[in-house]
């Protein structure tokens, strides 16, 4: 069979053309069946009734909503005022990502910034060191930071032994732990799309500002976070989001005080709670801020930066 | 000339703050590492060196319950790495050789859903999914979750490897007398060879690892290592919770280690 015919315009026609349906057909079905159908579904169950042993009634309901958002006092038949409990700790969540994105921003970027201006030879090297920890199951490296700031652990240990501090502090079971917890997840999440950038930027713009007399630390402030602003954006993004929907962090750094909204939702499933349609609704508010979140970051690419090649 | 460009590039402080970041990522570790080797019973005071927690990770009384654990998550991981690296071939292929069509946009919006949905909205969707369905919770389902979520992992380092590779190759080899099936078995699949390497051991980690999805959709009784471990924390950090973490520590540094050497002779060609 002669397949030669692709010899002129070889770049306009693609190989796999015909087979191409074929080709992303496994992909389409196991995720449109396992996980865009699941999230649909979840959107349906907020909306239904529950059972009081977990699981539903089919019947249309604005209850696990309205749980969210209203409060209608100890008998529920009092007019609809406003719910705090679950808003505070939805704030609390966005409150605490944020924080925790601020300062893996402060660590994480003159590190990515360190790293990208190394001899190319030995970056490969630096950038193993930050992806090794960024491998490593999330689920010990929590266990680990537990571990680390027990009653009894190393880090009071060595403040009483340094004479800072006079006797252990608590710090396991405090927002504390859970904002440690946070930051040490995600942190090599922030230095990699950084690094990326930076090693992309072209440090002739610096030495041209430095002729015009810009000092270094302007130049970092007005030629170089600019340039590299994507890769930042990216960083940020990459710890907010999974730390807005935590439950480990939360769950063994912070106890049973600290709830965080992934606590909050697991509570619903797998607790005594047991309120599926309105574990399902505190999914969708979550869901609906993350997809916000990352369509306002899309907008903000710059188009001719991201496009993927389209076969050429 | 050279001397103040180097300048212009150093800044004050930030080699010392690379070494806090490194410090904050490696010494819990390190720290839990060290004492999974403490011969105490408790895990306050150092008393020698000692190997007896990992012997009583195989032997104690928890054992069994451990091994069986590992022996899910491996089994599942393996299993989910493979599915989902060849599902993510497959897709890649379509996606990077398929010319421009419509819905190429959506195809890779649903790929990389798993990633943009937090996993905790992922666990609790899966739940309702299986139990919608009256799909009985058990292994099976652990496995099926996986499979989907592991695929974009899968997916990135085989995509990115194979818009590297020119198309020219597999249309000489069809100029060749190649059939389409020869050209992508003979030519494009050892070139992405290095890519779908990557994808296999990310995914593969990935399961490994996962905690929350597993969780949410595992039956009671199956336990996977994570949630195993997990269940043990919640009792109180025993040395030998210690000693399971530092031999999956050490996996993990392993697969990423064969990773980077896979990707590093990769660039060499």
């Amino acid at each position: 069979m002669a397949g030669g015919a692709t010899i002129e315009g070889s770049n306009t026609t693609a190989t796999y053309e015909q087979a191409r349906t074929w080709l992303l057909l496994p992909a389409w079905i196991t995720l449109a069946v396992l996980v865009l159908t699941p999230v649909l579904l979840m959107l349906v169950y907020s909306f239904l009734t529950k059972e009081f042993r977990g699981g539903v009634i089919w019947e249309f309901s604005f209850a696990a909503y309205e749980q969210f958002f209203c409060d209608r006092g100890l008998f529920g038949d009092d007019p609809c005022s406003m719910e705090w409990t679950y808003i505070n700790i939805f704030w609390r969540s966005i409150w605490q990502a944020g924080l925790a994105t601020l300062l893996c921003l402060c660590i994480g970027f003159p590190t990515a910034y360190f790293i990208a201006t190394r001899p190319e030879r030995v970056r490969p090297m630096w950038v193993f060191l930050i992806t090794i920890p960024y491998w490593v199951n999330l689920l010990i490296r929590t266990v680990s930071m537990r571990f680390m700031l027990r009653e009894e652990g190393p880090v009071n240990n060595f403040l009483t032994w340094t004479h800072i501090i006079d006797e252990p502090i608590q710090m396991i079971n405090t927002n504390f732990a859970v904002q440690v917890g946070l930051f040490y997840s995600y942190l090599p999440f922030m230095v990699l799309p950084i690094y990326a950038a930076v090693e992309r930027y072209n440090f002739t713009l610096s030495e041209a500002a430095a002729d015009l007399y810009a000092t270094k630390w302007v130049i970092l402030r007005r030629v170089l976070i600019p340039t590299v602003k994507p890769g930042v954006i990216a960083g940020c993004i990459l710890v907010f989001v999974p730390s807005l929907g935590a439950f480990l962090a939360p769950d063994l750094l912070g106890g049973a005080k600290n709830f965080m909204i992934g606590s909050l939702i697991e509570e619903q499933f797998k607790g005594n709670a047991g309120n599926w349609p309105f574990g399902a609704a505190a999914s969708m508010i979550l869901l609906s801020s993350v997809l916000v979140l990352l369509m306002i970051y899309a907008r903000s690419q710059v188009r001719p930066r991201r496009v993927h090649s389209e076969g050429a | 000339m050279r001397s103040q460009t180097l300048n212009i590039r150093n800044y004050t402080g930030f080699a010392s703050m690379t070494v806090v970041c490194l410090l904050i990522l490696y010494l819990p570790l390190a720290v839990v590492a060290v004492y999974s080797f403490n011969a105490s019973q408790s895990i306050v005071a150092w008393e020698g060196f000692s190997f007896r927690w990992y012997v009583d990770v195989f032997t104690g009384l928890e054992s069994e319950k451990f091994k069986l654990a590992a022996r899910n998550s491996f089994v599942i991981a393996l299993t989910a790495a493979t599915v989902s690296t060849m599902i993510a071939t497959l897709a890649a292929t379509g996606m990077t050789r398929g010319g421009r069509f419509r819905g190429r946009t959506l195809s890779f919006g649903l790929i990389s859903l798993p990633l943009m949905v937090p996993e905790i909205v992922t666990a609790v969707a899966t739940l309702i999914f299986f139990n919608t369905i009256g799909f009985e919770r058990g292994l099976l389902t652990i496995l099926l979750a996986h499979i989907a979520f592991c695929i974009p992992f899968a997916y990135l380092p085989i995509a990115a490897r194979m818009q590297g590779i020119e198309e020219t190759y597999e249309q000489a080899a069809q100029d060749l007398y190649a059939t389409k099936r020869q050209a992508f078995t003979k030519i494009l699949l050892p070139l992405m060879m290095p890519g779908i390497i990557s994808g296999f051991l990310l995914a593969f980690i990935i399961s490994l690892d996962d905690f929350i999805i597993t969780n949410f959709v595992k039956g009671a009784g199956v336990e996977t290592l994570p949630t195993a471990i997990f269940g043990a924390v919640k009792q109180g950090i025993k040395p030998n919770i210690m000693a399971i973490s530092t031999m999956l520590l050490g996996f993990s540094i392993v697969m990423v280690t064969i990773s980077y050497f896979v990707s590093k002779k990769d660039d060499e060609v």
